[in-house]
């Protein structure tokens, strides 16, 4: 069952297409890889999903209702969250307070976000760090912090934008228990990332963007062995 | 303690003037407590939000003028301005709002500026309202002495005081710094941020328009120059907040004790009066490269620059 | 329409024309410091206002026409501008404060000192510079003795402008046909591609602010003959130049040029049919409209017609 369906959509500035006429669904409770060489339309495909971008032509349906033209904290009250590229916590207070101030969304008072915060920080292995200022923690730690906020708004869908971008090996794994955590909450992710081996062993399914425009939908194991991908990436290889 | 020390600090002011303070003094506390006011409706902005106004002359003089005009034109008591001037400024920074919270960063700054700028131009021109810059003149004052004054200001502090406590302490607090922080990421959060933005643009212009209908009734006296000023309000309000520490309790109320003492030693020295701004203007850059986040937010820098406090490696 | 409301009409808009021009060079200026350096440079009135008593002074006391004054002022607020920028703004812009508009805090700061100085040094009294050919102007009847109507050009205004454009002219040559001007550019579109290509990022902040700071030195000395001087007049070409940058799009010459020729065909249009009361509410309803409605201002709409769409 497809909880969120991208049907042909493009994405124009000026007069250059960053998106163009892309469609696929992400199923209820899987995880969706989306890669592709820099530059592709991947982020530029989050911001469309995620209502920072209205899509010049297409549209995003989620549940079954359209969203694309909503505002980002109208489509996040409906049930997607979404991480940055750019790590920015809110730097000078605690790990808790940076979840509790997600938390609010749900939350009916600040003792609730508070319980909703302290449970999350538990999930993403940050309990212990709760009362460190966000601004020393480590990058490893940082992208955790982060899908804890996207967490703690209790989405259905969640949008991971590079969360393993620049983790050293330890951290990695750390942080692919928590996706795999969340897969098991039933929570259906798509994630946008470059690191072959990580995408290609938690993705239920992966989509390729090359150039704005979708070259190949499938396994692991097919977009492995699909030959326009090798030439995408090949071909980014060759030129660079 | 530390709970109890702003009910401590307000039992101190409370007392104050029991101790028979000069009406020079008296003056210079009545200043004081009206530019707290002042720096922590501009700091709930521009602190905690981190949508820095260059622009907040505008809701004084609103506020100012709505005391001014409803005696002007009415013959009302202009201390009906006080609770009126909250009708008005609110509608007034809705208004403004719209128009200026989609900008962001300094492109918000200097809407705000010409915001200003633009109410003091047009109260300038449009005299059938405002008497242009002929000012409104209360002709009697309300006291001769001093004290009414002092604990009426005195109580709108307190008032703004904790209603800021409460707000920052609660989810409009964190909603508010999660938008300074990163207002996209707070937007993919769920929050609402055009609206949290305007709310607390509404509450810092209410805040900041009633101390300008005070003005109004302490003064006796209100043009377009005053009540508008760029400079000697809006500019002096982010100084008071920068001085003292933005986005925190004491910065605003410790900024208005330095900025209104500095300019009360400068007008009392002959050959430093014509130089107040420079040496504003010097302070201002200093604080800016050295003491970013004011006195109370860079502390422990000024102790290090004073060698107080524990002596670091 | 009558003649005479032609004539009006014509006269207003060859006023504006003409202002527009120097108009431009302020906001020239402005743009280059706002697109290289990403700084909002609220001082940018008082720098012109140094410049003009420069000018001022210079005649005043050894009688050097305002126009070779260009050649003194220009380069002294060229190194007016490296100096603020190598001592005040580049520490300002490595401070980690909650607030990142310190830089134009910062500015403020800068201009407030800068004009109580003046106040103090040069009493608020306003000041003129009486060049001989203050009054003197081209008539159209002079060229064309049966015009229908009678249309004139100041002397003063016509040389300003003319200056301010070979200016222009000069400046667009460096900043597209030599090493340097073109270094500045790349900083201005993309800072980590100029550095990785090895261009002295600091150096072309420093090169920026000086020459933004010379060429509104320059355009104050244009002034001079035609305007009256005083220590506060930098706020409204602070507003001026600002309203040009934004109307023109942030970082681009031709955006500053346009959006000063607009500028200042709407301001003479104002004081002609409004008041002139009114002008400083009209430049900032621009600039408003200017940042809501088109925030990448004139150079983007070319930049549309460019790519076709």
């Amino acid at each position: 069952m497809s909880l969120l369906e991208v049907n042909n959509v493009s994405m124009f500035f000026g007069g250059l297409a960053a998106i163009n006429g892309v469609s696929f669904s992400v199923n209820k409770g899987e995880i969706l890889g989306l890669i592709g060489p820099n530059g592709a339309g991947k982020t530029t495909l989050f911001n469309v999903a995620n209502g920072f971008y209205q899509p010049s032509k297409g549209e995003v349906i989620f549940r079954g209702e359209r969203i694309s033209g909503l505002k980002p904290h109208q489509i996040c009250r409906r049930g997607i969250a979404r991480t940055f590229q750019v790590v920015k916590p809110l730097q000078r207070m605690t790990v808790l307070d940076n979840v509790i101030a997600s938390a609010f969304l749900r939350a009916k008072s600040k003792a609730q976000a508070e319980a909703v915060a302290i449970e999350t920080l538990k999930f993403t292995a940050l309990y212990d760090d709760r009362m460190v200022i966000s601004k020393g923690l480590p990058l490893g730690k940082r992208k955790r912090l982060e899908i804890a906020r996207a967490l703690a708004t209790n989405p259905e869908m969640l949008l991971l934008d590079e969360s393993f971008a620049g983790l050293n090996p330890s951290e990695l794994n750390e942080s692919i228990e928590i996706i795999k955590k969340i897969k098991e909450k039933g929570i259906t992710i798509m994630i946008i990332e470059h690191h072959m081996k990580v995408i290609m062993s938690i993705s239920d399914r992966i989509v390729v963007l090359n150039y704005g425009e979708k070259i190949a939908e499938g396994t692991p194991h097919e977009i492995g062995n699909n030959p326009l991908v090798i030439e995408a990436y090949l071909g980014e290889a060759q030129h660079a | 303690m530390k709970n109890f020390l702003p009910l401590i600090i307000l039992a101190v002011l409370a007392l104050a003037p029991l101790l028979g303070l000069s009406s020079y003094l008296m003056h210079i506390l009545i200043i004081f407590i009206m530019w707290s006011v002042i720096g922590m409706a501009w700091n709930l902005l521009g602190g905690y939000c981190g949508q820095v106004s260059f622009g907040h002359a505008a809701f004084f003089g609103v506020g100012a003028y709505t005391a001014g005009m409803l005696y002007h034109h009415f013959g009302a008591s202009p201390w009906w301005g006080l609770p009126l001037s909250v009708l008005a400024v609110a509608l007034v920074s809705l208004v403004i709002g719209f128009i200026v919270l989609r900008l962001r960063g300094p492109y918000f700054a200097l809407a705000t500026l010409s915001m200003g700028e633009v109410l003091r131009v047009a109260s300038e021109n449009l005299v059938g309202f405002t008497q242009g810059d002929l000012g409104i003149l209360i002709q009697q004052r309300t006291w001769v002495d001093k004290m009414p004054y002092y604990y009426i200001i005195l109580a709108i502090a307190a008032v703004t005081f904790f209603l800021v406590k409460k707000v920052i302490e609660s989810k409009l607090g964190y909603y508010f710094v999660a938008i300074r922080e990163d207002q996209d990421a707070a937007e993919s959060l769920g929050i609402n941020t055009t609206f949290y933005k305007t709310v607390a643009l509404c509450l810092s212009a209410v805040l900041t328009g009633v101390a300008g209908a005070f003005y109004t009734n302490y003064m006796g006296y209100i043009d377009p120059k005053i009540a508008f000023a760029l400079h000697d309000i809006s500019i002096v309000t982010i100084m008071v907040v920068m001085v003292g520490g933005v986005a925190t309790f004491w910065g605003p109320v410790v900024g208005a004790v330095i900025m209104v003492l500095l300019a009360e030693v400068v007008r009392s020295i002959p050959q430093l009066g014509a130089a107040h701004q420079t040496l504003f203007g010097v302070l201002l850059i200093v604080i800016i490269i050295f003491l970013p986040n004011g006195i109370t937010g860079d502390f422990g820098k000024l102790k290090k620059l004073f060698k107080l406090g524990r002596a670091s490696s | 329409m009558s003649a005479a409301q032609v004539e009006v009409l014509l006269q207003t808009l060859i006023a504006g024309l003409l202002l527009g021009g120097l108009y431009a060079l302020i906001g020239i200026g402005m743009t280059i410091i706002m697109g290289v350096m990403k700084i909002i440079n609220l001082a940018h009135g008082e720098l012109m206002m140094v410049a003009m008593y420069i000018a001022y002074w210079l005649f005043a006391l050894f009688h050097i026409d305002p126009y070779l004054s260009v050649f003194v002022a220009a380069p002294v607020l060229f190194l007016l501008g490296v100096g603020l920028q190598k001592f005040l703004i580049t520490p300002v812009l490595k401070v980690d404060s909650i607030l990142p508009e310190n830089q134009v805090i910062l500015t403020v700061g800068i201009g407030m000192v800068l004009a109580n100085m003046a106040t103090l040094f040069f009493k608020s009294d306003y000041r003129s510079v009486p060049v001989d050919y203050a009054s003197k102007a081209f008539y159209l009847t002079d060229y064309w003795k049966d015009a229908p109507i009678e249309l004139s050009l100041s002397f003063p205004w016509s040389v300003s402008f003319l200056i301010a454009l070979i200016i222009t002219a000069l400046l667009w040559f460096f900043l597209t046909k030599t090493d340097t001007g073109k270094s500045v550019r790349a900083t201005a579109q993309d800072l980590h591609a100029a550095l990785l290509m090895g261009v002295n990022v600091n150096r072309m902040r420093m090169l920026s602010f000086g020459l933004g700071a010379g060429l509104v030195g320059a355009a104050g000395c244009l002034f001079i003959p035609i305007y009256y001087l005083y220590p506060a007049l930098g706020g409204q070409f602070t507003l001026i130049a600002f309203v040009i940058t934004i109307l023109g799009g942030l970082g681009s010459t031709v955006g500053a040029i346009i959006g000063g020729l607009i500028l200042g065909i709407f301001e003479s249009m104002t004081a002609t049919y409004m008041g002139m009361g009114w002008a400083p509410v009209g430049r900032f309803v621009i600039f408003v409209a200017a940042l809501i409605f088109l925030p990448g201002g004139v150079a983007s709409l070319l930049r549309k017609k460019r790519l076709g769409r």
